[in-house]
């Protein structure tokens, strides 16, 4: 059985107004990255996913659930949804309790809960405004306290809509080695994200949605590889890759470190 | 005249004990493009609002020294006055719509009623602000029925509409796709070559090293330095301050390619590849 079934969907907010149309795929442990034009529809898929809204047509199954006989909070346990905007998902007046609420929602104890709250602001590296007003934080601070208020819940499945917006070098390098930590705990991390570099660098596989339908879904050099098809969804590849083809060179290559290994092999006197 | 003069700035919000802005100075000429780069909370975004002068006539605090544009004094004007000179598209787009409009177009009408526009004026402005950043096809939607990046380039519409001589944007290609987000560098680059001064905080590198005339990089409310975009981005202590270099800057450093003549690291794709093609840049 699959963690996720997205068989056939479709969805519209206004009747005729088509936001996802018939996008079938499925998905396991690992990390993917869901990527498409401004509009495109990925926002509403993952709300679809964390089933805040249905399916008009098609299903979505959460490891064998059908989101529309479930609720968002029946699904609390297996799907956690970090929002693009904190703001939207923040609402408590202390930093720990804000990242207690989900793990008390789902019934652990006050105990249990601090105990993986305190975890998850470790693992942000917020432990030290825990006492806080998650509004007296920078934007960028309260985006990781909304990352920790999913992670203290340990679920199977994490979505993060735009997590490295309003970051620094500082605060992506810390979302970085999130994915890649759940990753190898096991997790399926689900990404949507407009930085390509981020993508190359962290993700196993891509989803390329355009105008609600899905254009492209496979490995992460696979996709890259693709320009002219990218270009239409008005995407690129990683600079790196960019730069490699500049140089005349063919393939694709996803990180800095990439660059320099295959850059180096190709110099007369390596 | 300057368009923007800053000297010996220091703020400190209500209630807080640290200087936001600690002895700021700097000049900025008429439409020159400059980046501000750093870490979070190194007082980039509280030195946009001291241009617009939302410090200190909004946020109040301790305020001291001098800061200038279009030859008007902050601090003995006021944020309305300072509107016809500087325009600010903040961070956060839902912080910057109006909701007081139920369609884009009036969106973008809206600051431009406000300074008694005539009609005709207005029209011309708001049809070609929505089709320079592609929102034409949306103009009778309701903005909160827009996505989060369609938002972000609303909000920045109705800035460049009212065509200020200096505008200021914190972090406005934040939640674009990446051919948008070249969309609205050239879009404000062109407004630069037009003589309009382009103030800008944005966190991607390689955008800022290609556009920016000159780049600041602040530190804990300071200026630590403030040259082109090759000077700053070959700084060997960028790290301290938060801030990784673009990814041509990151890679020349590794393999220690450099311009022979200026001793300077690349900072953009094209500059790079004129240097990994013509030999010999290793050392």
């Amino acid at each position: 059985m699959n963690l996720i079934e997205v068989n056939s969907v479709s969805f519209a907010y206004t009747e005729g107004v088509s936001v996802l149309k018939d996008v079938t795929f499925s998905l396991n442990e690992g990390s993917v990255a869901i990527i498409g034009q401004n509009g495109s529809g990925k926002t509403t898929l993952v709300k679809l996913l964390k089933a805040l809204l249905k399916p008009n047509t098609g299903d979505i199954l959460i490891k064998g659930v059908n989101t529309k006989e479930t609720t968002a909070a029946k699904l609390a346990k297996t799907v956690g949804l970090v929002f693009q905007n904190p703001n939207d998902q923040i609402f408590k007046n202390k930093v720990l309790d804000e990242v207690m609420f989900g793990p008390l929602n789902i019934g652990q104890s006050v105990e249990e809960a601090r105990e993986n709250a305190i975890r998850a602001l470790e693992t942000v590296s917020l432990v030290d405004k825990k006492e806080e007003n998650p509004y007296d934080l920078s934007l960028s601070e309260r985006k990781l306290v909304s990352i920790a208020s999913i992670l203290s819940m340990s679920t199977d499945i994490v979505i993060f809509d735009e997590p490295t917006i309003a970051q620094d070098w500082w605060g992506k390098t810390k979302i970085k080695s999130i994915v890649r930590n759940l990753v190898d705990c096991g997790k399926l991390v689900i990404t949507i994200t407009h930085d390509m570099d981020f993508v190359g660098e962290c993700f196993q596989r891509v989803i390329v949605l355009s105008k609600g339908e899905l254009l492209l879904d496979g490995p992460t050099r696979e996709v890259f590889s693709k320009e002219d098809v990218l270009r239409t969804a008005y995407l690129e590849p990683p600079y790196v890759t960019q730069l490699w083809r500049a140089m005349g060179y063919e393939g694709v290559l996803l990180s800095a470190e990439e660059f320099v290994k295959y850059y180096e092999s190709r110099l007369p006197n390596s | 005249m300057k368009a923007v003069v800053v000297e010996n700035l220091k703020y400190r919000y209500p209630s807080t004990e640290r200087l936001a802005l600690d002895s700021v100075s700097f000049e900025v000429e008429q439409g020159e493009f400059i980046g501000i780069i750093g870490k979070n909370l190194a007082g980039k975004s509280t030195l946009c609002e001291a241009l617009v002068g939302l410090v200190p006539h909004f946020y109040k605090g301790a305020y001291g020294g001098r800061v200038v544009v279009d030859g008007v004094e902050v601090l003995s004007s006021d944020v309305s006055e300072l509107a016809r000179h500087i325009g600010i598209v903040f961070q956060n787009p839902f912080t910057q719509v109006t909701a007081a409009k139920l369609t884009v177009y009036e969106e973008v009408a809206f600051g431009l009623e406000n300074f008694g526009f005539e009609r005709s004026e207005m029209v011309d402005r708001i049809d070609y602000v929505l089709k320079l950043l592609g929102l034409y096809e949306y103009k009778d939607r309701n903005p909160f029925e827009l996505s989060g990046g369609q938002m972000q380039r609303l909000a920045i519409a109705s800035i460049i509409a009212m065509k200020p001589s200096i505008i200021v944007l914190d972090e406005p290609t934040s939640q674009l796709d990446p051919l948008g987000s070249e969309e609205v560098f050239k879009a404000v680059q062109s407004l630069s070559k037009e003589g309009i001064t382009i103030i800008m905080v944005e966190q991607k590198m390689e955008k800022i090293a290609q556009y920016a005339d000159k780049v600041m990089l602040m530190n804990e409310g300071r200026v630590i330095d403030f040259g082109a975009p090759e000077k700053v981005f070959s700084r060997s202590d960028l790290e301290t301050y938060g801030v990784e270099p673009p990814v041509f800057t990151s890679i020349a450093k590794r393999l220690n390619i450099k311009d022979n003549d200026t001793g300077l690291y690349p900072v953009t794709l094209e500059q790079m590849r004129r240097l990994m093609i013509s030999e010999p840049h290793r050392s």
